[in-house]
């Protein structure tokens, strides 16, 4: 069986999200760009401020997942980030978060990287770890600040933002992960090189070969192992780099608008790379019910995508309002143009 | 643990999770943490406290010309921030224009870039507040 699936059930014990207040419309890029022509992929995205990066994401994102989860900090036995915009080059982010949380010396700390699907990497990884008795809990955190090069496709939707999970025993958990399932290949649809600013993609790359044969295959996959159909799930989640590749692929894996519009925040964030399949993730749990049954997929370049089967438990209802919810962070927002986001996300160059 | 070592620790825990001390005497509450009672001068040592990081804005004042490191983030508001158990602190706003700032005025903590030493140089982060979250529900 090729699903990963641990000996002892493994859950999320809390869970939050962080989304900047900035948001860039759509169509402000097109004006500077396109003379204000052609179609958006989506309305707006979620621009950090100037003192923001990965680093304070995540360690928001964090900070609510432990307000949900009410445990001793120092019982986290690993904090791990995945991003594709750490800080420093040379030098991990977790520290930094596992620090200001109050989980240090005694812990592992670990920067990953997949592209969009290294978030969901530190939840597939922390399952294992914590049903090994490694660690009591894992702290596993996806976010970005993720950049397009000035007028490309990409700057449209390459957005800030970030959740964060603590893995822990099913007894103590709000959601308890069924299986996972992760699908890998070669695929060079996408990539940046160590000393260059801004990513590079393979125009032809993007859409079936990657993101959908990777978001498919993997879900397709987990469904059929565990004998469900689209008609078993309340609630589904896919990487979402648009809005309209998630929906075309959840269709095609026969979901309704209903059980996908909650998790669907592109259209309204952008696409926060390795934060948007897990924000998805956080919007649903927000407003999900004992019981409920969530698919989630990630997505990364290069390629690969992460499939979990996610339960909920009575555990959940209590935990909702804990921490500001994905919703109250959409709300909170404040429109910029496109000098603003150049001056923010450090597009000028002052030396 | 070298004492510097443990400096630098002291003081990740006061810039990253606002921790102060309590008097074990008089029981007051101060940020940053002392040698002394500020109240009572008792000078026992003085056991960590950590503080809710809600406050509010008690003054301010707007930064124009600012100093080495911080030019990039110009103009930007000061406050002196009034915490819910007592202590006043000095820190920057951010998440607000400056024009919205107001005496009062609810704020939280939160963890973000202070400034970076140059192109190369490692980033500060610490403490600045915010203009408190509406929660829902
Ligand atoms: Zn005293």
């Amino acid at each position: 069986m090729p699903l990963m699936k641990p000996n002892i059930d493994v859950g999320i014990v809390g869970y939050g999200c962080y989304i900047p207040m900035y948001r860039l419309p759509a169509k402000e890029v097109n004006r500077i760009w396109n003379d204000g022509q052609g179609g958006v992929p989506i309305k707006e995205k979620a621009v950090g401020g100037p003192d923001e990066d990965t680093m304070t994401i995540g360690l928001e994102a964090a900070r609510n997942a432990l307000a949900r989860a009410q445990i001793d900090p120092r019982q986290i036995g690993a904090v791990w980030v995945g991003s594709e915009s750490h800080p420093y080059a040379v030098k991990p982010t977790s520290t930094i978060i596992a620090e200001a949380i109050g989980a240090t010396p005694a812990t592992q700390g670990a920067d990953w990287q997949f592209a969009c699907k290294a978030g969901t990497e530190t939840i597939q990884a922390g399952i294992g770890f914590v049903a090994g008795g490694m660690a009591r809990y894992v702290l596993g955190i996806g976010a970005d600040t993720a950049q397009g090069r000035p007028g490309d496709a990409l700057e449209f939707t390459a957005a800030s933002g970030g959740a964060a999970f603590v893995i822990g025993a099913a007894e103590e958990s709000l959601a308890v992960f069924e299986a996972t399932y992760s699908h890998v290949t070669d695929t060079p649809d996408f990539w940046r090189r160590p000393t260059t600013h801004y990513p590079s993609h393979g125009q032809r790359f993007t859409g079936e070969p990657a993101y959908f044969h990777h978001v498919l295959s993997a879900a397709q996959t987990i469904m059929a192992e565990l004998g469900y159909t689209a008609q078993d799930f309340a609630y589904v989640i896919l990487h979402q780099p648009n809005r309209k590749f998630p929906e075309r692929a959840a269709a095609e894996l026969g979901f309704e608008k209903e059980q996908w519009v909650t998790g669907l925040l592109s259209p309204v964030v952008g696409n926060t790379y390795a934060g948007a399949s897990v924000l998805g993730l956080t919007a649903v749990l927000d407003i999900a019910q004992p019981g409920d049954k969530i698919l989630c997929v990630s997505f990364g370049s290069g390629a690969g995508s992460d499939a979990f089967v996610i339960n909920t438990t009575d555990r959940l209802p209590d935990k909702q309002k804990s921490a500001p919810t994905t919703q109250d962070y959409i709300n909170r927002r404040v429109e910029i143009d496109y000098a603003t986001y150049v001056r923010y996300r450090s597009k000028l160059k002052m030396h | 643990m070298t004492t510097e070592i443990a400096r630098h620790w002291r003081l990740n825990s006061q810039r990253y999770q606002l921790v102060g001390e309590v008097c074990p005497k008089c029981g007051v509450k101060m940020f940053p943490p002392r040698d002394v009672c500020l109240e009572c001068a008792d000078d026992t040592r003085q056991p960590d406290y950590q503080f809710s990081g809600r406050g509010e804005v008690y003054s301010f004042t707007t930064v124009h010309n600012a100093p080495e490191g911080y030019q990039e983030s110009t103009p930007y508001t000061v406050a002196l921030v009034k915490l819910e158990e007592g202590p006043l602190i000095t820190a920057q706003l951010t998440d607000v224009a400056n024009s919205e700032v107001e005496i009062g005025m609810p704020v939280e903590m939160v963890t973000r870039k202070l400034r970076t030493q140059g192109e190369e140089g490692v980033i500060i982060y610490g403490y600045k507040f915010r203009p408190r979250l509406s929660v829902a529900g």
